[in-house]
């Protein structure tokens, strides 16, 4: 009975001061969690028009990302038919600084089309010139992919991609994030055929003809992983469709 | 009640006692290579040595300041619960780890999260507690955390670097063989052999089965004390 009391006291204590303490630093280190968080995303979006900025982004301190972000980065929310939310109606549907960059694109892919929102960010570069960028999401082999992509003035070409992964294997999908040569492939790409009809980025086994404007080689040993950039990029980009057509018009 | 025969050999001092707790698991002892412990995660992060080198410091932490407090707890800790109280210990101490990681190095961070987390179940740890920890003098058992927890980042680190300049082609991320892809922008780089092709396979998982399988091929040829052992 002694022993089985010794046994309770202690593990009580324990409990309890393994919970405060824990507790304690997670509050503590709340703040600079989600300020951490937030240029991480940031560089994310960056990424897709890496080869606008006049230096690469991995030299950049976080303070200039920010800077970059405020200065030359304009946010807006849009919804699925096309229409541009005000900051309010945002702040409605649950985020309360009601930004862009706060969406929660893991939380907003799960709603109907109806209640779905859209992030849409416009770079504009120091000589003046603009580029969109839209960001899309979906599922490759373990996990979520999801990616942020810079398209021209024209809302058709695509300007640079940035993926990343939740858990793709090292080596095989995770060189949608990890290797820029097969994100660069995708420049150029288009996703309108040249009479203006919707025709769905590719990603191909093979060769790839010369001048191809909606092909992309896949990676070898990430079949799977192709094949969700292929949908995540035809979705993500078709929900965005209604908005682009507002702002060609 | 036993303590004070215990206090009488404690004493803060580093002889050839103590710097075989540090050295042994480095060599002789190395819960990689001979002990085959902590396999999981030695194949995970290794696939570039700037993870490879925070997960060793992660670890050395863990295991030191494990050893350390379950050590002073020896005499309290009840028997019947002891394994779930190691268990405590380290999963603060790795929260702890998880917590800071975060604040620090966010990119890093979420490169390794889960394995970061997996340090929990990582053999070595607990095994030190069991086997030593629970038996030892804190000083004693902090040595010997340290040392088991160096052991461990050595072999990851050696297998990180291994597969990061093969497969990338690279060393702590900076470019060091193999062509300078037009993708980079920073052109300035410069790489020698531009001719070699990263090897893909190095940076897959089977590559770390066969450098550690390599390694511990050169440990027993090289440390004759091991070959005993089998």
């Amino acid at each position: 009975m002694h022993s089985t009391n010794k046994v309770l006291i202690f593990v009580f204590i324990m409990t309890a001061l393994v919970a405060i303490a824990l507790a304690g630093m997670f509050t503590f280190l709340k703040p600079i969690h989600q300020a951490n968080e937030a240029v991480y995303n940031k560089r994310a979006i960056l990424t897709a028009v890496e080869k606008q900025l006049s230096t690469p982004l991995s030299t950049l301190s976080d303070e200039q990302v920010q800077e970059i972000f405020d200065n030359q980065i304009k946010q807006k929310v849009v919804d699925m038919n096309g229409n541009l939310l005000t900051e309010e109606e945002v702040i409605a549907t649950g985020y309360p600084r009601g930004k862009a960059e706060d969406l929660d694109m893991k939380a907003e892919r799960k709603k109907s089309d109806s209640d779905r929102l859209l992030p849409f960010y416009t770079y504009t570069t120091d000589k003046g010139e603009k580029y969109y960028i839209v960001s899309v999401r979906g599922n490759g082999l373990w996990d979520e992919i999801w990616g942020n992509i810079a398209l021209g003035e024209d809302l058709t070409t695509i300007k640079g991609v940035a993926f990343d992964h939740a858990a793709e294997t090292p080596g095989l999908g995770a060189e949608i994030k990890d290797n820029p040569a097969w994100a660069n492939k995708f420049v150029g790409k288009s996703f309108y055929d040249d009479s203006g009809m919707w025709r769905p980025i590719q990603v191909v086994k093979g060769a790839i003809p010369e001048g191809s404007t909606y092909k992309v080689d896949a990676i070898t040993g990430a079949t799977i992983t192709a094949v969700g950039v292929e949908e995540m990029l035809d979705r993500g980009l078709q929900y965005y469709e209604p908005y682009f057509e507002k702002l060609k018009s | 009640m036993a303590e004070v025969a215990v206090k009488e050999k404690e004493g803060i001092k580093f002889g050839k006692k103590e710097r075989k707790l540090i050295t042994d698991p480095l060599n002789d002892n190395n819960p990689i290579t001979v002990q085959v412990l902590g396999i999981c995660s030695a194949l995970a992060v290794t696939t570039l040595l700037n993870k490879a080198i925070v997960m060793s410091i992660a670890v050395v932490f863990v295991c030191a300041a494990a050893s350390l407090i379950t050590s002073l707890l020896r005499n309290s800790i009840p028997n019947q619960v002891r394994m779930i109280v190691q268990l405590v210990i380290i999963a603060t101490l790795v929260t702890i780890v998880e917590l800071s990681l975060k604040a620090i190095n966010y990119p890093i961070y979420k490169e390794l999260s889960v394995f970061i987390g997996l340090i929990i179940t990582n053999c070595i740890v607990m095994g030190r507690l069991e086997a030593f920890a629970m038996a030892n003098s804190p000083y004693k058992a902090f040595l010997d955390g340290v040392g088991n927890g160096l052991g461990y980042g050595l072999i990851l680190i050696l297998v990180a670097a291994v597969r990061e300049f093969f497969g990338k082609g690279s060393l702590l991320n900076f470019k060091i063989i193999g062509g300078t892809p037009e993708y980079l922008l920073n052109t300035n780089e410069i790489a020698w052999l531009t001719w070699y092709q990263p090897n893909n396979l190095m940076v897959l998982f089977p590559s770390a089965m066969f450098v550690i399988g390599v390694l511990i091929w050169m440990h027993r040829a090289w440390n004759p004390k091991l070959v005993d052992i089998s």
